[in-house]
């Protein structure tokens, strides 16, 4: 048997120039550093790209350039970076581990920079800390049941309409790009895909008004940026989470408020 | 475990059906304002992970929870795709427990434990509904009720599902549960965490030693019971479709501290995945099982055919699966296909530029139900498919490959998921307990939840219940050795200082578990394999270059403590698969085959599971063997034809 195989070859090899984002720490001054990276191949992923430069930097006894990403297909949502000033670079709807160099061409110069806001310090380099979506989800993006107490699976139809528009804003791989995206560093697409998962669900439904509550106080609460329907986020969005959860998490607030029920 | 080697898995007796219900009443419980006494440690926040801690949590424990990634969220079982199993029997197609178990021991090559097994397809169903209550969005049909689509292995539809990511809405589910209790209180966050260690206190499991990866601090944590639910070791392959984060680090430390590795030959070369582009290809990308449902495996019959798949006539395309197994055909589990898939590509029908690849094409289900319903499956994995190699698997067929994927092998746990350490608890991946020789697809999600949510509560409160337990606060001398040992640790590693990088090492020592311990074995070259994990760990240790210091969140250094032991660990990977002279599901062995290459169970030598302890660094391991015994299920020969 051989090993796995190294096919490439036919496509030609680019040559691009980096600008990549440094930073010791959250409070350590930040600046741009200038590398060139050749024998690009087009088939690589944009993080393999700096893998290839991390090599390099190690073998000149340099320390690598730290960035966050584990599943480098798409899902996690680790990896996050900006890209020549776009949120997981230029191709619509993926990640920037699944963004290919075939998207740029031979001599291009790439800037690199982190995930920006105030409410995402930066940790080192391109990593940011993005735990207040944790805090977030902890406000109250659950249903309170337990272990062992939930009735059988098919005793609430759910209308498959209904089903598929929860898991179109469950979707959501919270990586943080609505936020690095958005002129105001807004949390909403994020905080509204939560809080319309849930409340398209029945079983959702009777927390829906505390939910929408405590989630938006808890967001305000980080430090994120107001909503002023710019709409970056979702064109951003590797998951094309649709603006309409903001509109639904809205009326979610509105209606909670009214009701009186936080 | 006994004195001469054999090991006693303690499954209670008495009928199958009735085991489980029976040792739950036979189990000593803790009274709800006790149990707010005793703490927990979770390691790992995966299905198994989470699901474990929200529930332990629930039931009042004091939880403490750490995990790798800065989101508990991003554990590796987000990216399971096709589904997870449950014996429901909605579509009314002949499934039930009994099936459902019968197919896991089958589907395992006959090496997994039944006790262990028939509980896991008694507590499918139970999952399903946990899930549904989470808010978990599985898809559903038009009347509301849940869908169901079948998988590998199977000949029912059992497989519940969220489009092509069901892993990441289950672990949303499990991750939110978590988070309520994060939120009321009683679980204790630390993300950024990687544990190093694991510290006995009196023989028992007490605590551990992690990193803080964000500070390069090391902390000790103490706790009444330690549970390790820290995934599988496919990345000693360094190329698989793992997240690059996931190592063996937890469990081989528990290991060296006397915890009993078992099969870990058994891994699992998963049958579709997108070939290999380049030399800088850092890790295979899965296309879901679910795929095979109704995409056709097929190559040219001319060897060599140069011709686009489109310009190949129906009557010059060789459907091997179809032809070798008529009755499960592109359904046969994944072990048969990937190695049906190698066997063709070795004979020198591959596609591709390299000719290490079979296409797997959709002109027929297109034709048959349209394009629309084509992409409502699998809409998401046809995007994927694109996005990675440029091609559009609606005009053209995709191209796949196997790689490795899942490993069944894992710590050896008893029917209570403790390891040999009393106190440590396996859940999930890092155990070995339920797949036997091979995991039938669907079943890991099944798994990972069964353990959290519902075996472990019941079995962790028996081990509380029944044992005294010194208060341990962490200043003991075991942990202060224990975190002095993985500081120095890393200190020898960056004083190396040599010439070649981590990733360069891990990588050489990939290929040469791939060449030799991948989808087919041989005695000579899993000896010559040994020999170079041997070379290549003294290359470790004398020429390895990690830049930067232990102080600041350094992942070069965090890669270097991984592949430091996964080069321990791969020589008892070859090992193992040495001592079991037999071809049983991941596991072929090129003696062990018939004149047509299917896989040669010894059954009469090799009914065991196969349990190694750490004897030293380069030392032979000790082995313990626990029998396996087929009481409910008949030992026969895995037949898919």
């Amino acid at each position: 048997m051989s090993g796995p195989p190294a096919a490439g070859g036919a496509a030609s090899a680019m040559r691009l120039s980096l600008r990549i984002w440094r930073q010791a720490g959250p409070d350590a001054p930040g600046r741009f550093e200038l590398h060139s990276v050749a024998d690009v191949s087009p088939d690589m992923s944009f993080l393999e790209l700096l893998d290839v430069l991390n090599e390099r930097l190690i073998a000149d006894g340099r320390e690598p350039v730290c960035f966050d990403h584990d599943c480098r297909e798409g899902i996690c949502g680790a990896c996050s970076l900006v890209i020549n000033g776009q949120v997981h670079g230029p191709v619509p709807e993926i990640t920037t581990c699944q963004l290919h160099m075939r998207h740029f061409a031979d001599g291009d110069s790439i800037t690199v920079e982190p995930f920006r806001a105030r409410a995402f310090p930066i940790v080192r380099d391109l990593v940011v800390d993005r735990s207040a979506f944790e805090r977030i989800v902890a406000a109250g993006g659950f249903v309170s049941v337990v272990t062992g107490a939930a009735p059988e699976a098919n005793a609430v139809a759910v209308p498959k309409e209904k089903a598929e528009l929860a898991m179109d804003a469950a979707a959501c791989i919270g990586c943080g790009g609505c936020v690095a995206a958005c002129p105001n560093a807004a949390a909403m697409l994020f905080t509204a895909a939560k809080v319309s998962h849930l409340a398209l669900l029945p079983q959702g439904a009777p927390e829906r008004e505390r939910r929408a509550l405590a989630m938006v106080a808890r967001m305000d609460a980080e430090g994120f940026g107001n909503c002023t329907n710019e709409g970056e986020c979702e064109a951003a969005c590797p998951k094309a989470i649709s603006v309409a959860n903001i509109a639904r998490l809205n009326r979610e607030y509105l209606r909670a408020a009214l009701v009186g029920r936080g | 475990m006994s004195a001469n080697g054999t090991l006693d898995a303690r499954c209670p007796g008495g009928p199958m059906a009735e085991r489980w219900t029976r040792h739950k009443f036979d189990l000593p419980l803790i009274n709800p304002a006790n149990r707010r006494k005793f703490s927990v440690l979770v390691v790992g926040t995966g299905l198994a992970g989470s699901s474990a801690a929200a529930s332990l949590a629930e039931m009042g424990y004091r939880v403490r929870v750490l995990c790798i990634s800065d989101s508990p969220r991003r554990a590796h079982s987000i990216a399971a795709q096709g589904g997870i199993n449950a014996a429901k029997n909605y579509p009314n197609d002949g499934d039930s427990v009994q099936r459902l178990f019968y197919d896991t021991v089958k589907g395992g090559d006959f090496r997994a434990r039944e006790s262990n097994v028939h509980r896991l397809a008694e507590v499918s169903n139970q999952i399903i509904d946990q899930c549904v209550a989470q808010g978990v969005p599985f898809a559903r049909e038009y009347g509301g009720m849940l869908a169901n689509r079948s998988f590998g292995g199977a000949q029912v539809e059992r497989t519940f599902y969220a489009r092509g990511q069901t892993g990441q809405q289950l672990l949303l589910g499990a991750y939110s549960a978590l988070m309520r209790q994060v939120a009321a209180g009683r679980v204790e966050l630390l993300p950024r965490r990687e544990m190093l260690d694991l510290v006995l206190v009196g023989g028992v499991a007490r605590g551990i030693v992690a990193r803080n990866l964000t500070s390069g601090e090391y902390e000790r944590h103490a706790a009444d019971a330690v549970l390790l639910c820290t995934g599988g070791y496919s990345n000693v392959f360094y190329l698989s479709t793992n997240a690059k984060a996931c190592n063996v680090t937890a469990a081989w430390r528990c290991h060296r501290r006397g915890a009993l590795f078992a099969n870990p030959c058994f891994t699992q070369i998963h049958p579709t995945c997108i070939p290999v582009s380049g030399h800088y290809q850092s890790k295979l990308t899965l296309m879901s099982e679910s795929l095979r449902n109704d995409g056709r495996v097929w190559v040219p019959k001319q060897a060599g055919d140069e011709r686009a798949a489109g310009d190949i006539p129906e009557g010059q395309r060789d459907y091997f699966l179809e032809r070798r197994y008529p009755s499960f055909g592109n359904l046969v589990p994944r072990d048969v296909a990937s190695r049906a898939a190698k066997k063709v590509c070795d004979e020198g029908f591959g596609v591709g530029a390299t000719k290490t690849s079979v296409f797997l094409d959709f002109r027929d289900a297109i034709a048959r139900d349209g394009r629309d319903v084509i992409e409502a499956k699998y809409g998401n994995l046809f995007q994927m498919y694109e996005m990675i190699t440029a091609e559009n698997p609606y005009e053209v067929p995709m191209r796949i490959f196997p790689a490795v994927h899942y490993t069944m092998g894992g710590l050896w746990v008893d029917y209570d998921l403790q390891s040999t350490i009393p106190g440590l608890f396996v859940l999930g991946e890092a155990n070995f307990s339920d797949h036997g020789a091979n995991r039938l697809g669907a079943s890991a999600l099944m798994q990972g939840l069964a353990d959290g949510y519902f075996v472990v509560p019941a079995t962790i409160t028996a081990h509380l219940a029944g044992c005294e337990l010194p208060r341990v606060t962490g200043d003991e001398p075991a942990f202060a050795e224990a975190q002095s040992e993985a500081r120095g640790r890393c200190q020898r590693i960056l004083d190396v200082q040599g010439s070649r990088s981590v990733d360069a090492i891990h990588r050489d020592l990939g290929l040469a578990l791939w060449e030799h311990v991948g989808m087919a074995r041989k005695a000579e070259g899993l000896k010559l394999a040994a020999a170079r994990v041997r070379e290549l760990r003294e290359e470790f240790w004398n020429e390895v270059r990690v830049p930067g210091a232990a102080t600041h969140l350094n992942p070069t250094l965090e890669h270097a403590g991984r592949v430091a032991d996964f080069l321990e660990f791969a020589e008892l990977l070859a090992h193992d698969a040495l001592v079991r002279e037999e071809s049983c599901g991941g596991h072929f062995r090129e003696e062990h085959q018939t004149a047509e290459g299917e896989a040669v169970r010894n059954d009469r030598d090799f009914a065991h599971v196969a349990a190694w302890g750490f004897r030293g660094v380069g030392e032979q391991a000790t082995l313990h063997q626990e029998a396996l015994t087929f009481e409910e299920v008949q030992l026969a020969t895995r037949s898919y034809k």
